[in-house]
C-alpha cells in the first residue's frame, strides 16, 4: 500500500489539490482526506467502457484500437460538416489536439462551457469581469453571496477551502465573522447556511440584479417596494451589507445562466459587481462546473482567438455563439457528423437536440459509459484522466493546476486518441489528394 | 383550453414553471449514470407539498411533465424547499426529454424557467437505455 | 552538417561594433562559425542583415494576455487568417492568438521574445502558451514585488533570505528574472486601493521603495543575468516622472558583478509625465532622458505609442480601474493570492486627442533624447502601447524627421506646445535601430552571454535580411522592409522568405536556476510552507512548474554570491 498525497481531484471546477489515498495493487483503495463524496466517488472508480467498439446493425461490437481509429478517421474524413463537442473532463493536452483536429476538419468546435457558462462568457465579452482567484477570497473576503448556485451539492468543497467556511489571513475567524449571502428559487442546502436568504420568483434574477445595482448607485428611490417576490427592506440592507463588506465576492451558477435572460442576467451580475466595487472592493466570479471546462475556453482562445462555438470549415476561426454552439448546429440539423469527447450530451443536452445526434455518425471517446454511448457508432473507452493519466487543468479561477497520475491504465489516454484519429484523417486526405 | 405551440397540441393542465439543477448524488453519479442510483436520484420531480396535494399524488407515485416540447415520466418527490408552483429536475436525460434546444440565438437552451404541466399518470418510469431508445429512428 | 551562408549582405552588428560592413555569415548547425565547406547559400545582394531581433518586453502569454483575448472577440475577428500547409490559423490585432505571434514576429525578423510580466501560481498558463507559440524563443518574468514573502523579508530586513525566495521562484516558475509592477500598489488594490512609492503599505509595513532596493540587492546577490525588470509606481498619472526618476536614484548605490544596469525601467513613455492633471498634462521625456544621459546603472525600453485601437493589460490592477474609469469601456481584474493582480481594458490612442497625442510624442521623445541607444529599448509594451506589429512605424519614424514632421501635422496642435517632438532633429541610424532591437536588448537581459543579440563566432544562428539597402531613406519603403524581412534565419533555418513564413520549428524557452547555500533555503522553507499551509489554494507539491510545460529548454544557472 502507498499513501499518496497532493492528489488533484478531476471532478468539479474547484479542483482541490489537497487529497490524499491509498493506493494498492494498482487500484485506489481509499480516499483518506480532502475530497467530498462526489470527487471520492470519482477517484474510486466505476464501471468502464470495456473495450472500443463499433455499431454494426444497431448493436456495438468490440473491435481493436486500430480498427475504431480507421472508422472514427473515415467518418470524420467524409463529414462536411463534423462537430467536435465536449473537451471539459479532460486535459488541455488533449484539448489541444482536438483543436488541430478540427483545423485538419474544417469542423466545428464547441465545449460544454456553450450549454452552462457560455452567456457568462457573452458577458465577460461585453462588459468585462471583475475578478480574482480563490486563496484572495479565503483571505480577504468577509462578505460572500451564492447567486444561483448550490454549492453544498454542487461544489461540495468550495465554502470550505475558498470561501464562507474558510479560514484565511485576515479571515482568521472564519464564518463567525463573515456573512453569507444567497440568492435562489428554493431553498437549498446552501440557503440553509446563508445569513441572508433572498428566495426569489424564478426568472426574476434580471430584476433584483438591477435594483441592487439602483441601490448600490445611490437610486434606492426608483426601486418599488418589492422586487422579483424580494422585499424592498431586504434588498436595502443586502445593499448595506454589500457597502460595509471589506472584501465583497459574488459567485454565481447555472441559476443565472439558464433561465431566460441568460447572458443578460451575467452582464446585470457584473454591473452590480461593479456598483459595488464603487463603495469596496468587491469581485465576482463564474462557478464553473467540469473540472477543466475553464481550460478549454483558455486553449481554444489562445489557440483560435475565441473560447467556444468556433467554425474552422474557412480554415481561419468563424466565432458566433448561438448560431455555431453545439445546441443550435443540432436542432437545425447542421451537422452530419460528431465526435464528442470527456462530455456527455446524451444526459445533457435538450432532447431535441438529442434528437438528431442519435441520426448522425457519432464517434465517443470516454472512460465511462453513459447515455452517449446509447447512440454511439465508434466508441472509444480512454484513460481516467487524474487517476490513470496527467496533465494540465484550469481550476474555476483559472489557475492551472496538474492531475496526477495514480494508477497505470490498461486503455490510452484522450490525447493519444486524438493524435491517432488526427494521423489517420491525414492520411485520408492525403490519399485524396487533398 | 389548448394552447399551439411550435411543436404540438398540449393540454394545459396543472401548470407549473420547470427547473432543473445539479444535485449531490447526481454529481456522484456523472461518470456512473447507467446506475441504480443515478436512476433513483435523476428520474425525479421535486414539488412542495401543496402541489402534490392538488395533483392527488403521492411521494413516489408516477408523474407525466409535459412542456410545450415534449413529455416525460418521473417520479414525483416531496420537497419543502420548493416553492408552490415550482418543480425541480435534477439535470440530466429525464429533465432533458422536456427542453426545447431552440436557444433563442443565446448558444444556451433554456434549463430552467419552463412552461410546463404535470399530471397524475400510471405509466412507468423509462429506465436511461429506455429512455434513449426514443430518440432512435 | 546543416551549413548556410549568407553573402553579400551589409552586416549591422552592433555587439561585436560591426557597423554596416558588408561581410559574409557562416552557420553551421545552428550556430554562427568562422567558415563553412558546403553551404546553402542565401545572396543577401548588398540588402541589411542583422541578428534576430530580441524583444525585451511583450505581453504574449499567460492568463491575462488569453483574457484579453477572450473578452475581446472584435479584436480576434480584426487579424483572422487561414490556415496554409506550414502555418496554422491567425488571429487578432492587439490580441493575436498564439501560432500569430510567432509568425508576426519572425516575418519582423524578431526570434527572441521576453514576456513581461508572469504570475507565479500561474506560471504553467504562461508556460503552456509559449509553447504554443512557433519560431521564437522565449522566456517569462516572473512578478516577484506584491508577494507576502517579498514583503516580509523586505520588513525584516533579511536580504539573504530573500534572495533564497527570489531564487525558489525562479527555480520553480522556470522563470527568467526578477519584475516589479506598481510594488505595495498591487497589494493594496486588494482592497481596492493603491499608493505610492514612498507610502507605507498597511499589515506588511514596508514601502514600494524598500521593496524595489530589496529586490535589487536579491538580484545582484544571485548574479541573475537581467537586471531587476521594474514596472514603477503611479504609471499613467500626471507628474509620474519624479516618481520615475526618484526610483532610479533607489539603486544607484546597488552593485553588480555583470557588466549591465541594475535596473531596466519599462514602458517608461508611461512614467515620463508632467503635469498635475490630464488638463495640464505635459511631456517630462527630456527629465527622464536628462537623468538617463548623467547616469549609467539605468536602462529604459521606451513603451512607444502606436495610434489606434489597443488592449492594455498589466499586472498594476489599480491602474486599469483608473483606466476604465475614464473610458467606461469593459474591464477585466484578476487579483492573485499572495502575489499579484492584473487588470485589462480596451483602449484607443487618438491623434485627435491631446493627451494621446502627447503620449505618442513622448515614447519617440525618449528614444531621440537619450544619447547613448545602449540605454534604451524599442518596445511598445505591447499591447499596452500598441500592438508590436507597429515597431516597423517607430523605426521610421525614429529614422526620419521628415516622415515624424507629417505625422505631427495630423495630430492634435498641442503636440506644438506640450510636446518636444517637433523640436528634435535627431535622426538613427542603422546601427543604432539594431542596438535598440538586438544588441541593447540581448545585453540588458545578458543574453548576449548565451548566442543572442549579435553574430559573432558561437552566437545562435538568428538572423533577419530586410529588403532595403543601407542607403534607405525613403521612410514608407523602411517600415515596409521592416514589417516582412526577405529572410528570417532560425539557428540556420530559413523560417521566413519574401515575407512569407516557410518554417516553423519550435522555439526554446530559458530560464535561470540561481542557486543558494541550502541553510538558507531551509530556513526561507519553513516560512513559505506557512504560507500555503494557511493561505494559498494550492499545495507547495502541487505548485511548481513540472518539467513537462518547458520541452526546450536553456537552462542558465547561477550560484549566489556568499
Amino acid at each position: 500500500m502507498v499513501e499518496v498525497t497532493d492528489v488533484v481531484c478531476s471532478l468539479c471546477g474547484c479542483v482541490c489539490d489537497d487529497i490524499v489515498v491509498e493506493v494498492e495493487d494498482n487500484k485506489v483503495t481509499k480516499v483518506k482526506r480532502g475530497a467530498c463524496s462526489v470527487g471520492k466517488s470519482k477517484l474510486m472508480g466505476h464501471n468502464r467502457i470495456k473495450s472500443p467498439a463499433i455499431r454494426v446493425n444497431g448493436e456495438l461490437k468490440d473491435c481493436s484500437y486500430d480498427e475504431a481509429i480507421k472508422k472514427a478517421a473515415e467518418i470524420l474524413a467524409a463529414s462536411r460538416r463534423p462537430l467536435l463537442y465536449g473537451w471539459s473532463s479532460t486535459v488541455c493536452e488533449a484539448d489541444k489536439v482536438g483543436v488541430e483536429l478540427a483545423e485538419e476538419l474544417g469542423a466545428v468546435i464547441d465545449n460544454t462551457a456553450s450549454v452552462c457558462h457560455g452567456p457568462s462568457v457573452l458577458a465577460i465579452q461585453d462588459v468585462g469581469l471583475p475578478s480574482c482567484t480563490l486563496g484572495e477570497v479565503k483571505n480577504r473576503a468577509d462578505v460572500i453571496i451564492y447567486w444561483g448556485a448550490n454549492p453544498a451539492e454542487a461544489h461540495a468543497n468550495h465554502m470550505k477551502r475558498y470561501s464562507y467556511v474558510s479560514k484565511g489571513f485576515w479571515t482568521e475567524e472564519g464564518k463567525k465573522a463573515k456573512k453569507l449571502v444567497v440568492v435562489d428559487v428554493r431553498a437549498t442546502k446552501t440557503s440553509k447556511m446563508a445569513d441572508v436568504f433572498l428566495q426569489i420568483e424564478q426568472g426574476k434574477d434580471y430584476l433584483v440584479f438591477s435594483a441592487l445595482r439602483a441601490i448600490l448607485y445611490g437610486h434606492a428611490d426608483v426601486v418599488p417596494d418589492e422586487v422579483g417576490g424580494v422585499s424592498k427592506k431586504d434588498l436595502l440592507e443586502t445593499a448595506e451589507m454589500m457597502k460595509g463588506a471589506k472584501f465583497g465576492a459574488t459567485f454565481f451558477g447555472m441559476g443565472v445562466t439558464h433561465t431566460g435572460a441568460r447572458q443578460n442576467n451575467i452582464v446585470n451580475a457584473i454591473q452590480m459587481t461593479r456598483a459595488a466595487h464603487t463603495h469596496t472592493k468587491f469581485t465576482i466570479t463564474p462557478m464553473r462546473g467540469h473540472y477543466n471546462v475553464a481550460g478549454i475556453n483558455q486553449v481554444c482562445t489562445w489557440e483560435t482567438g475565441f473560447p467556444f462555438a468556433v467554425d474552422l470549415t474557412r480554415g481561419y476561426a468563424w466565432y458566433n455563439p448561438g448560431e455555431l454552439s453545439a445546441t443550435d448546429l443540432l436542432i437545425r440539423q447542421e451537422c452530419d457528423a460528431a465526435l464528442i469527447i470527456a462530455s456527455d450530451p446524451g444526459a445533457h443536452f435538450p432532447g431535441e437536440s438529442i434528437k438528431h445526434l442519435a441520426k448522425i455518425p457519432v464517434i465517443q471517446i470516454d472512460p465511462f459509459p453513459n447515455p452517449t454511448t446509447e447512440f454511439a457508432d465508434v466508441v472509444f473507452p480512454a484513460a481516467v484522466s487524474g487517476v490513470e493519466a496527467e496533465g494540465n487543468v484550469y481550476r474555476m479561477d483559472n489557475i492551472p493546476i496538474r492531475l496526477r497520475k495514480l494508477i497505470d491504465s490498461e486503455y490510452p489516454e484522450d490525447e493519444a486518441i486524438l493524435k491517432r484519429i488526427l494521423d489517420e484523417v491525414r492520411a485520408i486526405k492525403e490519399k485524396e489528394g487533398n | 383550453m389548448f394552447v399551439c405551440t411550435r411543436y404540438k397540441w398540449i393540454k394545459m393542465g396543472t401548470k407549473v414553471n420547470l427547473i432543473s439543477g445539479r444535485t449531490t448524488v447526481q454529481g456522484r453519479n456523472l461518470d456512473s449514470k447507467l446506475s441504480e442510483e443515478y436512476f433513483d436520484e435523476v428520474a425525479r420531480c421535486d414539488l412542495n407539498k401543496a402541489d402534490l396535494e392538488k395533483l392527488g399524488v403521492a411521494a413516489d407515485e408516477s408523474v407525466k411533465v409535459n412542456t410545450s416540447y415534449g413529455e416525460v415520466i418521473v417520479k414525483a418527490k416531496e420537497d419543502g424547499g420548493t416553492p408552490e408552483g415550482i418543480a425541480f429536475m435534477p439535470m440530466g436525460p429525464w429533465a432533458n426529454a422536456v427542453v426545447s434546444g431552440d436557444t433563442h440565438g443565446a448558444g444556451m437552451p433554456v434549463y430552467k424557467g419552463i412552461d410546463a404541466e404535470i399530471e397524475k399518470t400510471g405509466e412507468k418510469v423509462l429506465h436511461v437505455k429506455e429512455l434513449m431508445q426514443t430518440y432512435m429512428g | 552538417m546543416a551549413e548556410v551562408l549568407i553573402k553579400n549582405g551589409v552586416v549591422y552588428d552592433p555587439l561585436n561594433g560591426v557597423k554596416g560592413e558588408k561581410k559574409d555569415i557562416c552557420i553551421r548547425d545552428g550556430k554562427v562559425v568562422e567558415s563553412v565547406t558546403n553551404p546553402k547559400v542565401i545572396d543577401a545582394e548588398g540588402r541589411v542583415v542583422m541578428p534576430g531581433g530580441v524583444d525585451i518586453h511583450s505581453h504574449i502569454a499567460g492568463g491575462k494576455v488569453n483574457s484579453g483575448r477572450l473578452f475581446r472577440p472584435e479584436d480576434g475577428r480584426k487579424g483572422l487568417e487561414a490556415k496554409t500547409k506550414v502555418c496554422r490559423m491567425q488571429s487578432g490585432y492587439s490580441v493575436p492568438n498564439t501560432f500569430a505571434i510567432g509568425y508576426r514576429y519572425a516575418k519582423m525578423g524578431y526570434t527572441f521574445v521576453m514576456e513581461a510580466a508572469m504570475p507565479p501560481l500561474a506560471a504553467r498558463h504562461t508556460h503552456e502558451e509559449l509553447v504554443d507559440i512557433p519560431i521564437l524563443d522565449n522566456a517569462a518574468l516572473p512578478l516577484l514585488d506584491n508577494n507576502w514573502m517579498t514583503m516580509e523579508y523586505v520588513n525584516g530586513g533579511d536580504m539573504d533570505l530573500l534572495a533564497a525566495y527570489v531564487a525558489w521562484i525562479m527555480k520553480a516558475t522556470k522563470g527568467f528574472g526578477v519584475k516589479i509592477v506598481n510594488p505595495g500598489g498591487t497589494e493594496m488594490w486588494g482592497w481596492g486601493k493603491n499608493c505610492s512609492l514612498n507610502d507605507t503599505v498597511p499589515t506588511f509595513d514596508v514601502t514600494p521603495a524598500e521593496i524595489i532596493k530589496g529586490l535589487a540587492e536579491a538580484n545582484e546577490k544571485l548574479e541573475m543575468p537581467h537586471s531587476i525588470h521594474v514596472h514603477t509606481n503611479m504609471l499613467g498619472h500626471p507628474g509620474n516622472f519624479e516618481i520615475t526618476k526618484e526610483t532610479y536614484d533607489l539603486v544607484k548605490g546597488v552593485n553588480t558583478v555583470k557588466d549591465r544596469q541594475v535596473m531596466h525601467t519599462t514602458h517608461t513613455q508611461f512614467h515620463s509625465y508632467g503635469g498635475t492633471n490630464w488638463g495640464d498634462f505635459e511631456s517630462k521625456a527630456d527629465a527622464i532622458a536628462g537623468y538617463i544621459n548623467q547616469n549609467d546603472h539605468a536602462t529604459i525600453d521606451i513603451g512607444s505609442v502606436i495610434l489606434g485601437d489597443t488592449t492594455t493589460m498589466t499586472a498594476d490592477g489599480p491602474m486599469e480601474y483608473s483606466l476604465y474609469q475614464i473610458t467606461g469601456r469593459k474591464w477585466t481584474n484578476h487579483d492573485v493570492e499572495l502575489e499579484t493582480g492584473s487588470g485589462i481594458t480596451p483602449f484607443l490612442y487618438s491623434g485627435k486627442s491631446p493627451v494621446n497625442t502627447i503620449q505618442w510624442a513622448i515614447g519617440m521623445e525618449l528614444a531621440l533624447l537619450v544619447e547613448d541607444p545602449w540605454k534604451i529599448a524599442l518596445t511598445t509594451d505591447h499591447p499596452n502601447a500598441g500592438p508590436f506589429i507597429g515597431y516597423p512605424i517607430l523605426i521610421s519614424m525614429l529614422m526620419s524627421k521628415k516622415r515624424r514632421e507629417e505625422s505631427s501635422a495630423d495630430m492634435h496642435k498641442v503636440i506644438y506646445d506640450k510636446a518636444l517632438l517637433p523640436s528634435i532633429d535627431r535622426e538613427y541610424d542603422l546601427n543604432e535601430i539594431a542596438i535598440i532591437t538586438r544588441g541593447m536588448t540581448a545585453k540588458a537581459l545578458g543574453l548576449h552571454e548565451h548566442g543572442k543579440g549579435h553574430l559573432g563566432v558561437g552566437a545562435d544562428g538568428d538572423v533577419a535580411i530586410y529588403d532595403m539597402s543601407p542607403e534607405e531613406t525613403d521612410a514608407g519603403k523602411i517600415q515596409k522592409a521592416f514589417l516582412n524581412t526577405k529572410y528570417t534565419i532560425k539557428d540556420g533555418q530559413i523560417v521566413v522568405k519574401d515575407g512569407e513564413v516557410v518554417a516553423t520549428p519550435d522555439g526554446k524557452t530559458y530560464f535561470v536556476t540561481p542557486e543558494c547555500d541550502d541553510k538558507l533555503t531551509d530556513e526561507m522553507m519553513v516560512k513559505l510552507k506557512d504560507k500555503f499551509d494557511h493561505y494559498y489554494t494550492v499545495t507547495l507539491n502541487n505548485y511548481p512548474v513540472q518539467d513537462a510545460y518547458v520541452p526546450n529548454p536553456y537552462e542558465i544557472k547561477t550560484q549566489m554570491r556568499g
